[in-house]
């Protein structure tokens, strides 16, 4: 049975929908359908964080609250979920703690970036009440102010630490009854239909890995939407319909996260900030890296399913999923493959995946012995929110002064997120010296033949992966030295 | 008689929101809340249409045939225009002709407007214009200030400002120098991209809101498209969502497209640019590429210099000629070029025509003489601020512009020992030398330098301004005047004028949105001038309506006009007091009138530009900034870990929306200087055309430690508004202390001997080729 709706509460109101075009985004929806315009669309492409709305969840008897980028996200993915826009702050006229502080602080000054940080913010204190600055930083990466200078909205962050509850606080029993009496209403699959100028737009939901693979045979042509964050670019930039959406935020299968002993399981579906914690413990300049992916907003809804199977030539995950060796759980139909993650990349924009079939999970091993060593490198012109030049991963094992191990990756230096096979032939059973390294930083050159494009010059490129391979070795040879300017913590 | 609202009896203890207080933005609250309303958040009238442009697809070429059935077919179009269907003039060039509204015949920009649509939505107008099949001639284009000057390819004939004999100063000089410095552009990036509704009226005429920094040249425009009568059309301005130069003529196409598809349907229009059609459609801050020959002595003192300041102005002159000219003003920032010889060219090139942006040419001209100031240092061997100070201006000889302008209250030899001093630059580097001694890959620069900022358009007839104020029989005072608000504080700071005047607080007063209907004939609001003139407006509006009330208390009640003194919401006449409403309700009704406009010009300000000589500035605002970077010589990465800045804003009439001017000035210039970079590939289009490829700063890039102090109990000598000083440009430049601070770690690799080429913006990639010089020389 399908079900042609989908529920949501909308600050306080259960809200139905059915009869909207499915490539409505959140925003086009609160603007254009609600007529709440405090919601702004600055660029439309999840890159300014005007936009920004949060999402409440319950989980585990709690209230969640994520940031989000309302211009690239679409309906489906609010279902069973709160909606929470700048207009529901204030509490009566009073305005929230969060809206008071940016007052106070003098944080806005043409005011239309302004809600959107007022609802990171809003997020950001529900989550950590007394927030360090990192976590400051991390939160409002992803929202852009032309004006202020960022100073003035670091102050106001700060001066709303323990401001004790507010109405969402007040309400969290009834909000929670309702988003759960939502799930258990919702039986059967879901689906968003519209018949428009340009053909049946379609979104279908499903509710389970069985759900979802049945989908795709009917479907083969359907677009599946995770996080949504690049592919509704092609709605909002491209200005294009996707036709058959397949939403897989709501299947359990490819939300999971497993920890075993000799590897990482995770959803395809499952996004990033759900997952860094746990991969940062045994990967930290991975899970360094992550943070440096798009924004929080971005990273509230991007997964590691949708960042492989959309195969950008530059990463930022697939350079280090290559080196550390990670495989793909690929499902069609009820057959489940595994391939190595390097074998899906077969050229810009091209894999191996078949018709009808589906990334399921992706498998990261863990590191074998403490002689292994994951050095993840990312190079962009902004350090946070921002699109790799280059991005290395060396993930060497040293053993006595020598190379026993050594894979190499890089993205932005080919078509595809490729290994680096010379470099890595020139490493391995090497005595682990400078000279080695000098002999595989020349390897480099034969591995790859980047391009010029926006982000960086082909010669540049080359020069600085061969010189963050000598950051690598100086870094593990001799950890005393000083090496770096771009901090993480 | 209708009755008269009652009066307050408690005597507040003094004025909320007067002059000099850190009181908050006008529109605080309702920034925070989501209830500013800009002007897309306007709900659509019941017929309201929506516009889109269809772009060119090259960059220089004639149009051969343009065949639009299929934009005209698709569902939801109303109107499709093209300049044939202009009624009135096509070209709106805002001081010279050359931008056509919609491309007549040659298209001289990859972007550029060759036809509207108005739509039923939004969604349908922008596929609409998508679907237009365009056949051109195509001729070369010219995309690089090298090909323009060897073609002599110029928007608008070359000036010189010229003293003494400069060539044989350097030829005489015993050490000479020369370099070539390229400066890149700036996307505005305001979080508001551009937008126009219009409505039209039963005149024939056009209401139009406008995203824009200059309504009445909006409004002349779109009375000349249309082929009407100026008075027919109005334009309201409520507030933009950012502005920074880039809505001062670049906000007026749309309005004119809005209004040409208004007046072609009589229904509204709402045209609203899409992030990337901004981005390709509209102009951004010059790029430059300057050169330079100077000659000094063995301490750095500069005897002679020859500058040639190239702007490249795009495809059409906009405001280049007096960008390149301010570019030309400021290329002695604070130092006395006793031979000067400064050339401006302004290339044409087929590009977007590149506009205001904060700082207007300034930055450019600016930085460049700071750049020899830092390859001077490197010379002699001294550190750059030494070299900087020798040659500062003096107090009372070496104190005359190249230009003919005499340096009055020269407060920067002062701010820059006590920013010096202030924040520990001398055992700073020290330290940084040491540190730069005992890390191989990791080296640190410091950097401490000024800024001078002449301050009045130069062009003379811009510096007037008019206010309009209306006091109510309640006390209630309803505020308009010519500026507009685009975030800077403008509103707030006019309004705490008008408190000050009246001595009732400021929530007392309302300004209502910039309107050509109230306050005609206005200028931009630009070269920091907002205030400065539409406050001196205001308050003469407001002394004129003061003035009536005291001329009508002193006869109604016999006393001297001295006794009466308004003070705390209240007013002290004689041995009576009452409030401040109760006097102009009396004032009502003795048929006293209580509205008035108010006018300033700004005196002392003359300029011939024939001769390149004269007093084109009121005066001039100062600061001085220090920052400390640190560089990856491995990938060229870098941090800017600290700076500290000392701003003359003279007395500040609002502190804390002053300070949020110099912060956010500072980090916008950082950006210019760093992480910005304009993109365009060998077709001429523009490849940075969107946030994902285009990098303004975000929140960690902030400084480390940012302190920022306003200069305290200097007031500006000239009789501006309370004596304070314009702040919207003047901080911009601050950050070429980062800059500088770049070069000076990269040097550091080669010991201080080599002062590194590092055109803008110094991106990872730029900082890792001059580390690259530096380790081959």
């Amino acid at each position: 049975m399908i079900n042609n709706q989908i529920q949501f509460l909308l600050n306080d109101q259960l809200t139905t929908l059915s009869d909207i075009d499915p490539n409505t985004t959140i925003l086009q929806y609160l603007r254009q359908h609600q007529h709440k315009s405090g919601t702004k669309e600055g660029c439309a492409s999840g890159d300014c964080g005007a936009c920004t709305v949060v999402i409440a969840e319950a989980v585990a008897g709690k209230l969640r609250y994520k940031s989000l980028n309302a211009c690239i996200s679409l309906l489906p993915s609010l279902h069973g979920k709160q909606l929470i826009t700048v207009e529901d702050l204030e509490d009566g006229d009073r305005l929230h703690p969060v809206q008071q502080a940016m007052v106070d602080f003098h944080g806005s000054q043409c005011g239309f970036c302004t809600p959107g940080f007022i609802m990171s913010l809003f997020a950001l204190h529900k989550n950590f009440p007394d927030p360090s600055k990192h976590q400051t930083l991390e939160a409002l990466a992803g929202n852009l102010c032309r004006c202020t200078g960022y100073r003035a909205i670091v102050d106001a962050a700060a001066a709303a630490k323990n401001h004790g509850a507010d109405q969402f606080d007040r309400n969290v029993a009834h909000t929670i009854a309702t988003l759960n009496s939502i799930a258990r209403d919702t039986m059967a699959q879901l689906s968003l239909n519209k018949e428009l100028n340009d053909g049946a737009q379609q979104a279908f939901s499903p509710l389970s890995l069985s759900q979802l693979s049945q989908i795709m045979l009917d479907n083969p042509q359907a677009r599946l939407v995770a996080g949504g964050t690049d592919i509704v670019l092609e709605i909002t930039q491209m200005h294009k319909k996707l036709g058959t959406i397949v939403y897989v935020g709501n299947v359990p299968e490819l939300q999971k996260f497993e920890e075993h002993d000799d590897k990482f399981v995770i959803g395809a579906a499952l996004p990033y900030s759900e997952f860094t914690p746990h991969l940062a413990v045994h990967y930290p300049e991975f899970g360094d890296m992550i943070e440096r992916i798009g924004s929080l907003q971005i990273r509230n809804q991007g997964t590691l399913g949708g960042n492989v199977g959309n195969a950008s030539p530059i990463g930022d995950t697939p350079p280090v999923l290559i080196a550390l060796d990670a495989k793909l759980n690929l499902r069609c139909d009820d057959k489940v493959r595994q391939i190595a993650i390097e074998d899906y990349f077969v050229d810009y924009k091209v894999t191996s995946q078949q018709t009808s079939e589906f990334i399921e999970s992706i498998e990261i091993p863990k590191p074998v012995s403490k002689a292994q060593q994951l050095k993840v490198y990312k190079i962009s012109k902004r350090f946070d929110d921002d699109i790799s030049a280059v991005l290395a991963t060396f993930n060497l094992t040293i053993e006595n002064d020598v190379i026993t191990k050594a894979r190499v990756a890089f993205g932005g230096m080919a078509g595809i997120p490729a290994r680096a096979a010379n470099c890595e032939q020139a490493l391995n059973g090497q005595p682990f010296t400078q000279a080695t390294i000098d002999a595989a930083k020349a390897q480099l050159a034969s591995d790859y033949t980047p391009m010029s494009d926006v982000r960086a010059s082909k010669d540049y490129r080359m020069t600085v992966a061969q010189n963050l391979l000598q950051k690598a070795f100086i870094e593990i040879s001799q950890p005393q030295t000083n090496t770096g300017v771009v901090q993480y913590a | 008689m209708r009755k008269l609202v009652d009066l307050p009896t408690k005597e507040s203890s003094k004025v909320a929101g007067k002059v000099g207080v850190s009181h908050k933005h006008e529109s605080a609250d309702k920034h925070v809340s989501g209830k500013a309303v800009y002007i897309d958040d306007r709900p659509d009238r019941s017929d309201q249409l929506h516009g889109a442009i269809g772009q060119s697809t090259i960059a220089h070429g004639i149009v051969k045939s343009m065949d639009l059935s299929k934009v005209k077919a698709h569902p939801g179009v109303e109107a499709v225009i093209t300049s044939g269907d202009v009624p009135g003039k096509v070209d709106i060039g805002p001081v010279f002709g050359g931008d056509p509204v919609l491309v007549e015949e040659k298209v001289e920009f990859m972007g550029q407007a060759l036809f509207a649509v108005a739509a039923t939505s939004h969604e349908a107008a922008v596929k609409a214009a998508k679907l237009a099949v365009v056949e051109y001639d195509e001729l070369t284009p010219v995309l690089s200030v090298k090909d323009a000057l060897a073609k002599q390819n110029f928007v608008r004939p070359t000036h010189t400002q010229s003293r003494g004999d400069a060539k044989t100063a350097i030829g005489q000089s015993k050490h000479k120098l020369s370099g070539e410095l390229q400066i890149g552009g700036q996307e505005h990036f305001y979080l508001e991209s551009q937008i126009s509704i219009a409505e039209p009226t039963e005149e024939g005429g056009m209401l139009v809101y406008s995203s824009s920094q200059h309504p009445s040249e909006v409004q002349i425009l779109v009375a000349e498209v249309l082929g009407v009568p100026f008075n027919k059309v109005t334009i309201d301005m409520r507030r933009m969502g950012g502005g920074f130069g880039g809505k001062e003529t670049q906000a007026a196409p749309w309005a004119c497209l809005a209004a040409l598809l208004a007046n072609k349907t009589g229904r509204s229009v709402k045209m609203r640019l899409n992030r990337f059609d901004d981005m390709t459609a509209t102009g951004k801050r010059h790029p430059f590429e300057n050169t330079y020959d100077v000659g000094f002595d063995d301490e750095g003192l500069v005897k002679g210099i020859d500058f040639t300041i190239n702007g490249n102005c795009g495809y059409s002159p906009d405001l280049s000629d007096a960008i390149v000219d301010r570019a030309m003003f400021h290329s002695d920032n604070a130092y006395f070029l006793e031979h000067a010889n400064v050339v401006g060219n302004r290339c044409k090139t087929n590009t977007v025509s590149h506009t205001a942006y904060r700082g207007f040419g300034g930055p450019q001209g600016m930085i460049s003489i700071e750049g020899v100031m830092d390859d001077i240092a490197r010379k002699v061997g001294k550190d750059p601020l030494e070299v900087r100070k020798l040659n500062l201006y003096g107090q009372n000889d070496r104190n005359v512009t190249h230009y003919g302008q005499t340096v009055e209250q020269n407060i920067l030899p002062m701010m820059i020992d006590k920013l010096e001093n202030d924040c520990d630059y001398q055992a700073r580097r020290a330290a940084i030398t040491k540190f730069n001694h005992e890390n191989q890959f990791i080296k640190k620069g410091i950097a401490l330098t000024p800024v001078k900022f002449g301050i009045s358009f130069t062009v003379q007839h811009l510096n007037q301004a008019g206010a309009l104020i209306h006091l109510y029989t309640d006390g209630s005072i309803q505020l308009n005047h010519g500026g507009t608000e685009m975030g800077q504080g403008l509103n707030t700071k006019i309004a705490q004028v008008v408190a000050q005047e009246f001595q009732v607080d400021i929530d007392n007063i309302l300004v209502t949105a910039t309107r050509t209907d109230k306050v005609p004939n206005t200028s931009p609001t630009a070269a920091s001038s907002g205030t400065d003139l539409n406050g001196k407006a205001a308050q003469a509006a407001a002394k004129t309506i003061r003035g009536r009330l005291v001329e009508f208390a002193s006869e109604h009640f016999e006393v001297t006009q001295e006794e009466v003194i308004f003070k705390d919401n209240f007013v002290h006449i004689g041995d009576k007091t009452m409030a401040f409403a109760e006097l102009v309700q009396l004032a009502y009704l003795n048929r006293v009138s209580l509205s008035s406009t108010g006018f300033y010009k700004t005196p002392k300000i003359h300029y011939n530009r024939e001769q390149a000589h004269g007093r084109p500035f009121f005066y001039y605002a100062n600061g001085v900034s220090c920052s400390e970077v640190v560089i990856d010589t491995l990938t060229g990465e870098y941090k800017i870990e600290r700076v500290d800045v000392l701003h003359d804003v003279g007395d500040s009439l609002n502190p804390a929306i002053d300070l949020g001017q110099i912060e956010g000035a500072f980090v916008q210039g950082m950006g210019w200087l760093t992480t910005e970079e304009l993109m365009w590939n060998d077709k001429g289009r523009l490849l940075s055309n969107g946030p994902a490829t285009y990098k303004i700063p975000a929140i960690a890039d902030m400084p480390e430690h940012f302190n920022v102090e306003l200069l305290q109990n200097e007031p500006n000598r000239e009789a501006t508004i309370y004596n304070s000083k314009a702040v919207g440009e003047p901080p911009f430049m601050l950050a070429i202390s980062v800059w500088s601070a770049m070069r000076d770690a990269i040097s550091s690799v080669s010991d201080y001997k080599q002062s590194p080429v590092l055109h803008t913006p110094a991106t990872p990639e730029r900082v890792l080729d001059a580390v690259m010089q530096m380790q081959q020389d």
